[in-house]
């Protein structure tokens, strides 16, 4: 009880902490937006070309674009959020500070992280979905059931981004230069979580290996639970993600496991 | 009195240049004692920005034309945004951190010296990782170049030339504009990576691909559709969905002269707007 309430109290500072910052929230929505209108065009050109492309229709492809755009700052697409953060107090010694808190490590920043996404799903993802909708043909459902999906499946892949964060942010303890881990992990978080493409538009079995990677878990899935697209149905793509969840926090536990013994040896 | 008024300001420019050459030289210097780290950031540069190109072959295979161009032809205008939205971001990429410096309070220091505060602005954490992406965007256009088997005379190698110069110059005046938008508000350095970002993945695309409005508005409020559309329809031989008069395709000097203009009176503007935060 003492743990859930501490927890919340972390979560909602997080989230306030994001709501401080209106204006740059604001300049926030107005890039999404702009890069969903171009993103949206050349999607248009593709699906003129190829109507059915990857099993979409256009009005699905453009759904999938605003849905990005939307999820780009909640689910940390491009890195960031509390990433470099932790990186930071890790080389700077901080983290010895945090260690010999009476509480945990990666639940309290799991909590930050949720706060913060809460956030920036209604602050930054609502407004470009819905100038989406009013510019384009989207292939939105009517049902309630499907959002509740759909909004459940948003937070398994806020879980499974901040999972994948920080695996890389403790990747820190190792190589202390920074740099170089959060552009890679930029990367591959762009790439294969269908940010640049729906993955299901890749070809071949490079594509149905995108699909199995912890990435596609951020955005493709919850996409396809939006879209009713995803293979074996809403709850399967939701199978998908919690398994992920749960590997990659554990291996989460495993490195920090690791990483804390060899925080000793370098006296903080 | 004239001649006097010239050659003064001729006289800053060009300390304003030596000036930046010298921050950018300590920069560079400082970055190469942390060897591995720069090949590592020019390598992460390089595939990052290769990105965009990625996914522009993999639609391609799916399909054989994008808005009617062929992947050469779409290759050939991703190379010329990418090398001079590269040169841009190269010299005067770190502009847009003006907002978090007039925050934390840095800005102040910045005004005590006797250097153009443009000047060091720009040369701020100057970074040669930043070629990654000018080698990438040569390479891509390397190969478009050798794709199209485009008649080579001296006009169109100039134009070539012309383009990825003005089109450079053109970029950099959206990060000073940028950059000077930030004195007025310091949070919102994210609204220009919607005209520096978003513009160069315009360009990227045939101006087909995109609606009427959109190109217009690239071509008359914010003059992208000069930095490459325009010059390389005409290399391309095709026609520009404006039906623009012929000589608009040769206006890029022009247009980028104009946005010097319009970037230094906004700096000028924005730096006289200053508040120090007071700390």
């Amino acid at each position: 009880m003492h743990l859930l309430r501490l927890n919340l109290a972390v979560a909602a500072s997080g989230f306030r902490r994001y709501a401080t910052y209106r204006v740059a929230t604001a300049a926030g929505v107005f890039t999404n937006t702009v890069f969903g209108f171009i993103l949206a065009y050349t999607f248009i050109a593709l699906w003129h070309e190829r109507p059915q492309l990857g099993g979409y229709g256009q009005s699905q492809a453009l759904t999938f674009v605003w849905t990005g755009q939307a999820l780009l700052a909640a689910a940390a697409l491009m890195g960031g959020g509390f990433q470099d953060e932790l990186h930071e107090r890790i080389r700077n010694g901080d983290i010895a500070v945090d260690l010999y808190r009476p509480v945990d490590l990666q639940l309290w920043w799991l909590a930050h992280d949720l706060g913060r996404a809460a956030f920036q799903l209604v602050g930054r993802g609502v407004v470009p979905m819905v100038a989406g909708a009013l510019v384009f043909d989207l292939a939105l459902p009517a049902s309630p059931l499907v959002w509740a999906l759909f909004l459940l499946s948003v937070l398994l892949a806020v879980v499974v981004s901040f999972a994948v964060r920080y695996l890389w942010a403790l990747c820190g303890f190792w190589l202390l230069d920074s740099t170089g881990l959060s552009a890679l992990s930029t990367l591959l978080s762009m790439f294969f979580s269908g940010m640049l493409l729906p993955l299901n538009v890749f070809p071949g079995e490079f594509g149905d290996v995108a699909r199995q990677l912890p990435w596609a878990a951020t955005l493709q899935v919850p996409a396809d639970v939006l879209l009713g697209t995803q293979p074996g149905g809403a709850l399967a793509g939701l199978a998908f993600q919690a398994v992920w969840a749960v590997v990659l926090l554990a291996a989460g536990r495993l490195l920090q496991a690791l990483a804390t013994r060899k925080v000793v040896v370098q006296g903080g | 009195m004239a001649a006097g008024r010239v050659r003064k300001v001729l006289g800053r420019a060009v300390w304003g240049v030596r000036a930046y050459g010298f921050i950018a030289a300590m920069w560079i210097r400082s970055s190469w004692a942390y060897r591995a780290s720069f090949w590592m950031m020019l390598a992460a540069n390089f595939a990052t920005t290769a990105l965009d190109f990625v996914a522009i072959m993999l639609m391609f295979s799916q399909v054989d034309a994008l808005g009617g161009f062929s992947l050469p032809e779409v290759a050939f205008l991703y190379g010329t945004a990418c090398v001079a939205f590269g040169l841009a971001d190269l010299i005067l990429g770190t502009a847009e951190r003006v907002g978090r410096r007039v925050r934390d309070g840095t800005m102040d220091v910045l005004l005590t010296r006797p250097v153009p505060v443009l000047s060091q602005v720009a040369a701020d954490r100057f970074a040669l990782r930043r070629l990654g992406r000018i080698l990438q965007g040569t390479l891509v256009l390397g190969w478009a170049l050798t794709r199209l088997e485009l008649d080579w005379t001296a006009g169109r190698v100039a134009l070539l030339v012309s383009m990825l110069l003005c089109g450079g110059v053109i970029f950099g005046c959206l990060f000073v504009v940028g950059g000077a938008f930030q004195f007025w508000a310091q949070d919102a350095a994210e609204v220009q990576n919607a005209f520096t970002y978003g513009g160069t993945t315009v360009l990227q695309y045939p101006p087909t691909v995109f609606g009427k409005e959109l190109v217009r508005g690239v071509t008359f409020v914010v003059p992208l559709a000069f930095v490459n559309w325009l010059p390389a329809l005409r290399m391309l031989g095709r026609d520009d969905p404006l039906g623009l008069p012929g000589w608009a395709d040769l206006a890029a000097p022009a247009v980028a002269l104009v946005c010097c203009l319009v970037a230094g009176l906004v700096w000028r503007a924005g730096l006289r707007a200053y508040r120090s935060t007071g700390n």
